[in-house]
């Protein structure tokens, strides 16, 4: 299990330095994520799940513990992680194709290339006829599925989300969930998301990390054993049911 | 005139005090409402000026004033024609223009990198905004004088007098924009390990790209007044050597065909920024109608 860990957070502490006075956010978080593995985060808001994908990302330096990645410590934020944040986060000036070959861009690809990668990823996100539409003309949905397209362009071994689907209505966040399934289940890589939904924590992922409030420390590990592939279908049945309950009363628990 | 705390910064409204927003959003409602433009709409500008033309013609031929106090259009347009074909209006023109030009670029060029440093530093920002503020306050037609003792009465005094009037509608302009980037895009480049010089030229500057603009629309037109008040100084050739001149003979005409030219220079000035605007953030107008 442990030489399988691609990406591990090891006692993690984090302290918000204010002049009111110090906020404590995460309290001794550690965990191991297993290589292609799909992990959920879920928690009571503000308990500092956004606080810990970030550190997981190497953005922030937590106040103590480490982040280590195949084993090596995350001192700065590493191409190998992809990020999708919560909003968009679209560059307005770049049409849908500009704004997901930017990573490539970035990393010196050839023209050829990114013209290929974009092109294949405008299909898998289902974003064919709008390659040269801008950010501005997009629905919340459609943008979010740029900004994922945006996180696997460049092929990142490890996938982090932060409620990547929390500004987004109801049904368009149900198919939004769906998407990403199909998605992972073509682009496999170690997925951590953020959520603050149960049912679509336990629709997605094959482990459910549960956060208790601020300072947030984990209060349990709830493995999620249903079969892939999965469909919105799963939402009905009883053992799906049951384990959305099992994580419910984790949460209420803590 | 600008007063925006350059420290603290909050990018709060895009333009201020900014002439040349204000005369956009007087033809552009805020709320685009909108209602489709008859064709005769174009035509209310032209006949508005033609109204004023007669009156300013009917004052002049009243016989109230003396034609050196109230010359006639005509006599202005004729006088304006007689400098054109000599090719003595180009020569002055030129004069300013170069003036104009070279003093838009320094300003234009010193405020927009130190806008960013100001941006990108809090120790810089605390330096150097007091005395910034305080260059801003100093009234440039006070010390236009000694500039031209310092510098001499050619070209080059005449060129710092115009950037140090450009400079800070720019340098403010390029703050707000710098600061205005979501911070959301800067982890973004940093999550894809950007180089500094990728994340200036992929997020930076085309984000901050709109409101810098702004600042140059602002910066063009008050350039032509940075040069002229050089020449008013002291000058031996130029457009606003050409308006002195005239006063100083009272050759009233030869003021007013100075005056026209010198506003012509600036609108044109102006609408090279707003096309340079229209180039470059083709993106924004596309954003309007989805």
């Amino acid at each position: 299990m442990i030489s399988t860990a691609i990406l591990a957070a090891e006692h993690i502490t984090h302290i918000y330095r204010a002049p009111e006075g110090d906020v404590p956010a995460l309290d001794d978080v550690s965990f191991r994520l297993a290589r292609e593995s799909f992990t959920c985060l879920v928690g009571p808001s503000g308990c500092g799940k956004s606080t810990l994908l970030r550190i997981m990302a190497g953005l922030l330096t937590p106040t103590s513990g480490r982040v280590l990645l195949d084993g090596q410590p995350l001192t700065r934020a590493q191409r190998r992680v992809g990020i999708v944040f919560q909003k968009a986060n679209l560059m307005p000036w770049r049409t849908v194709a500009g704004n997901l070959s930017l990573p490539l861009e970035l990393a010196g690809l050839p023209p050829a290339e990114r013209l290929e990668r974009t092109r294949a990823m405008l299909e898998l996100t289902g974003l064919e006829g709008f390659a040269g539409t801008y950010p501005a003309a997009l629905s919340g949905g459609m943008a979010q599925r740029v900004a994922i397209g945006r996180a696997l362009i460049h092929d990142p071994e490890v996938l982090l989300l932060d409620e990547p689907f929390g500004s987004l209505d109801a049904l368009t966040r149900e198919q939004m969930s769906e998407e990403l399934l199909r998605i992972w289940a073509h682009h496999r890589k170690t997925v951590l998301m953020v959520t603050h939904s149960i049912s679509e924590a336990v629709l997605l992922a094959d482990r459910v990390l549960v956060m208790g409030p601020r300072p947030a420390r984990l209060v349990a590990d709830v493995p999620i054993p249903l079969q892939r592939p999965r469909s919105l279908e799963l939402l009905h049945q009883p053992d799906f049911v049951a384990l959305t309950e099992r994580v419910r009363r984790a949460i209420r628990l803590a | 005139m600008d007063n925006v705390h350059l420290v603290s910064g909050q990018a709060h409204e895009r333009s201020h005090s900014d002439r040349a927003a204000v005369a956009d959003s007087l033809v552009v409602p805020p709320l685009r409402r909108r209602r489709r433009a008859h064709p005769w709409h174009v035509l209310l500008a032209p006949a508005f000026g033609l109204v004023l033309l007669a009156i300013w013609t009917l004052v002049a031929r009243s016989g109230l004033y003396a034609s050196f106090i109230v010359p006639s259009p005509a006599s202005v347009a004729e006088r304006w024609w007689g400098l054109a074909s000599s090719g003595a209006l180009a020569r002055h023109t030129a004069v300013t223009l170069r003036e104009v030009l070279t003093g838009l670029l320094v300003g234009v060029w010193t405020a927009f990198w130190l806008g960013y440093l100001i941006a990108r530093s809090r120790p810089v920002a605390y330096m150097l905004t007091p005395y910034l503020v305080a260059l801003q306050a100093v009234p440039i037609v006070a010390i236009a004088p000694l500039l031209i003792i310092w510098f001499g009465a050619d070209v080059t005094s005449k060129v710092i007098i115009c950037a140090l009037i450009v400079f800070f509608p720019m340098l403010v302009n390029t703050v707000i924009g710098m600061r205005s980037i979501p911070p959301e895009l800067r982890d973004l480049m940093r999550a894809l390990e950007a180089t500094p010089l990728q994340t200036f030229w992929h997020l930076e500057l085309p984000a901050a790209l709109p409101i810098v603009i702004g600042g140059l629309k602002v910066s063009a037109t008050l350039s032509v007044i940075g040069a002229v008040v050089g020449e008013f100084v002291s000058a031996s050739a130029g457009l606003g050597y050409l308006i002195n001149f005239g006063r100083g003979t009272y050759d009233t005409p030869l003021v007013i065909a100075a005056v026209f030219t010198l506003t012509a220079l600036a609108l044109i000035l102006y609408g090279l920024a707003a096309w340079l605007e229209r180039i470059l953030l083709g993106w924004q107008r596309v954003n309007e109608h989805p």
